[in-house]
């Protein structure tokens, strides 16, 4: 699936390393394949991410959509090599070609912000309490480059307003308790961008915010994409989100990509029910009140046991038999259309 | 200091809103809960106690909910909607005005009286993790509040949680003696619904009651309060920041914007025909599930942030981020005024009723921001 259009948009890499040959995505600056977590816990094994496969391209927003516990975050940690020791990790992960699945700890540190970034859901988390907004930037970024205090100082206020945060001066002095949700995930936001990556992740980074505070941080994210050329990994459980946003979305369930296409194509017409049941199950800005949202009842499958068949049928509406006997793989059908299902909704629409 | 300043306007305020809420009262029903010049605030302390600045939480609300009617709040973080919603229930009791609840003010009520009338009155909280105390079964849990108003026998009670287990979708046999850890976010919430209506109470405060959870789960318990408000014929104070949210359960829909009433009106009309700027910068921010109407217009997505409601804005809240703003604002309050069928609207220049909001409102929010926010001026806007 080469796109042609934004490749030339992408910003210089700071190595200058080659695009890899053996890329299932020419042009891919990170490359999951067949990707693959399992937890090993008291009670058992967890098979948290059952082989998954996407390519993020420079300049382009993906979208990850799916429901608590669909792998959606565990893949994230994957690519940034931040899942605990109980996981193995297997499969493969490459950024501009080169493996990151297997490095040692120290590589992997000078590949986490320098190469890939994260933007986590809870900016009061992710920021320490007990140090001022700006001393949090700057270590970002003296962390990966050497340089002086009135240097990085500089380029935090560079940072600061680049992600447009007003009197960028005095807010370098302010501790994260003085901003507000919005402002806080924007200094977030600036230290996931303070060594320019190639590739930002954003876990559900709007989920905590209000709409128009929403509204404002992704306005900002493809603002700074658009001047970056950074390719965007977007996670959400927000379907509206990823039509509103993204390029191409994936749909993951209970560990697997059940759909994937450009967000174009997939809200024109979703092939695979559990996408639809994610679908009607957002209410809209024109449904009429008091009428009850269509829902598939139940829950995700528990993931410490294998079994054959779609994971999804035990909650499917249009389940038949073949659909609990094997599971169906993930296939291209149409270009660029990839879905997992047996019988697909034929022309579906997204209402 | 600002207290004393906004003294005076606030008496001004309080008669004509009370004016325009009486002429425009919906007819259907009569009234379960009618809220009047509500105004709560916080006085923050400095070292040693010195009285430091006074945080308007809620400034002079008024408003009515009917019998079965569902009354949706939206706003942005900081606008009031939850302290309002606690200002009701008198944890803690607002500084002025009234709260009329089945005929009765609940403002200085006695402890006996309210914990009698607050049978009738229930909460559901948005975390249902930390409203469930993690040590206590589910059915100890939803048994407690008919233990606290000593209704029936312990049988009986038992009898009860099992028919309210299996109201809000729990099996009683397998989930009512798990604990809330055991249980999942859905299933929790189910919990906390199954708590409020074990007194059968006429009205329930819902402080964003879904926002915590998953699209599935959030359509499912959605669905639940659907069915419980025509069931039980109930009705919602219904608090969330997503208009959509709202829209679905909503039969009328009260807009709050930094401790004040925005607007407030039908559904159908709010969402067709927002009359407030806020509200039409609210409804922009929504991120449309059809590709084809979600590329919204960058230019309207609302600028900046809330102001400090330490030190609210003079004149109309809003002016500091309004495209439409202009000297009025600044200098007089705008008073909740009818404008349309059973709508009110706090606004000097309203946006113009009769063509739909997309091409009435956005032309004037692009033409005030053009130059600042336009997207070839990205850049500049830094």
């Amino acid at each position: 699936m080469p796109r042609l259009r934004e490749r030339g948009r992408a910003a210089p890499a700071p190595g200058g390393s080659e695009p890899s040959a053996v890329g299932m995505t020419p042009g891919a600056v990170l490359e999951v394949e067949d990707l693959r977590v399992t937890f090993r816990t008291r009670l058992g094994t967890v098979y948290a991410v059952q082989g998954i496969s996407f390519a993020v391209e420079p300049g382009r927003t993906l979208a990850v959509i799916g429901e608590s516990g669909s792998g959606k975050t565990v893949s994230a940690r994957a690519i940034m090599g931040l899942l605990p020791r109980s996981a193995d990790v297997s499969g493969s992960i490459r950024f501009k070609g080169e493996q990151v699945v297997g490095r040692s700890n120290n590589e992997m540190r000078d590949y986490r912000g320098r190469n890939v970034a994260m933007v986590f859901q809870n900016p009061e988390r992710s920021l320490n309490p007990t140090m001022r907004v700006g001393y949090q930037i700057a270590e970002a970024i003296t962390t990966h480059e050497p340089m002086d205090r009135r240097q990085a100082r500089e380029r935090t206020i560079e940072l600061l307003k680049m992600v447009r945060i007003p009197a960028p001066e005095q807010r370098f002095h302010e501790y994260p308790h003085q901003l507000s949700g919005g402002m806080r995930q924007r200094v977030v936001i600036a230290i996931a961008l303070a060594c320019g990556p190639e590739v930002l992740i954003a876990d559900e980074a709007t989920t905590a915010l209000d709409v128009t505070t929403q509204a404002q941080i992704m306005d900002l994210l493809l603002d700074l994409q658009r001047e970056t050329g950074t390719a965007l990994l977007m996670i959400s459980h927000d379907m509206s989100l990823a039509a509103a946003y993204s390029e191409d979305v994936v749909v993951m369930y209970a560990g697997k990509i059940v759909e994937r296409a450009s967000a174009r194509d997939l809200f024109a017409g979703v092939r695979m029910p559990y996408t639809q049941a994610l679908l009607d199950a957002i209410p809209r800005i024109d449904t009429e009140p008091h009428v009850l949202l269509p829902v598939v009842g139940g829950r995700p499958p528990d993931q410490s046991v294998l079994r054959d068949g779609c994971p999804f049928a035990p909650r499917c509406p249009d389940v038949q038999q073949d659909c609990r006997d094997h599971a169906p793989p993930l296939r291209q059908h149409e270009p660029d259309r990839w879905w997992a299902c047996w019988h697909p909704i034929q022309g579906g629409a997204a209402r | 200091m600002g207290v004393l300043a906004s003294d005076p306007g606030r008496g001004g305020t309080v008669t004509a809103a009370a004016n325009g809420a009486a002429a425009e009262a919906p007819p259907d029903g009569d009234v379960l809960l009618d809220v009047r010049h509500l105004v709560q605030e916080f006085v923050l302390r400095d070292y040693g106690g010195a009285k430091g600045g006074v945080l308007q939480a809620v400034s002079d609300v008024s408003f009515e909910l009917h019998v079965g009617e569902t009354l949706g709040i939206v706003g942005e973080t900081g606008s009031g909607k939850s302290t309002l919603a606690r200002s009701v229930i008198q944890a803690p009791p607002p500084k002025h005005g009234q709260v009329i609840f089945q005929g009765r003010d609940l403002v200085g009520l006695p402890r006996t009286a309210l914990k009698a009338a607050r049978r009738n009155l229930q909460m559901v909280f948005q975390d249902p993790f930390t409203s469930l105390d993690p040590t206590w079964p589910v059915s100890r849990i939803v048994e407690e509040p008919l233990t606290a108003y000593a209704v029936g026998t312990r049988q009986e009670r038992r009898q009860r949680v099992r028919e309210l287990l299996d109201l809000v979708g729990l099996d009683p046999a397998r989930h009512g003696a798990r604990h809330p850890r055991e249980l999942s976010g859905g299933q929790c919430q189910r919990v906390a619904v199954a708590r409020a209506l074990a007194l059968e109470p006429k009205l329930i405060l819902c402080d964003e009651p879904v926002s915590s959870l998953d699209v599935l789960v959030q359509a499912q318990v959605l669905n639940l309060f659907e069915k419980l408000r025509s069931e039980l014929s109930l009705s919602y104070l219904f608090i969330a920041h997503d208009l959509t949210l709202v829209r679905q359960v909503s039969d009328r829909v009260a807009v709050m914007y930094l401790g004040k009433l925005c607007e407030i009106g039908p559904v159908r009309a709010i969402y067709s025909e927002p009359l407030h700027p806020y509200t039409l910068a609210l409804l922009t921010s929504v991120p449309d599930p059809d590709p084809a109407r979600a590329k919204r217009d960058p230019a309207s997505v609302i600028k900046g942030e809330l102001p400090s409601p330490l030190d609210p804005p003079s004149g109309c809240r809003f002016r500091t981020r309004c495209p439409r703003a202009a000297d009025r604002c600044v200098v007089e309050v705008p008073e909740l005024r009818a404008l349309g069928a059973g709508r009110l609207v706090a606004c000097h220049y309203p946006l113009a009723d009769g063509s739909p909001p997309a091409e009435r409102g956005e032309p004037h929010i692009a033409a005030s921001s053009a130059g600042t926010s336009q997207v070839p001026a990205a850049e500049a806007d830094i």
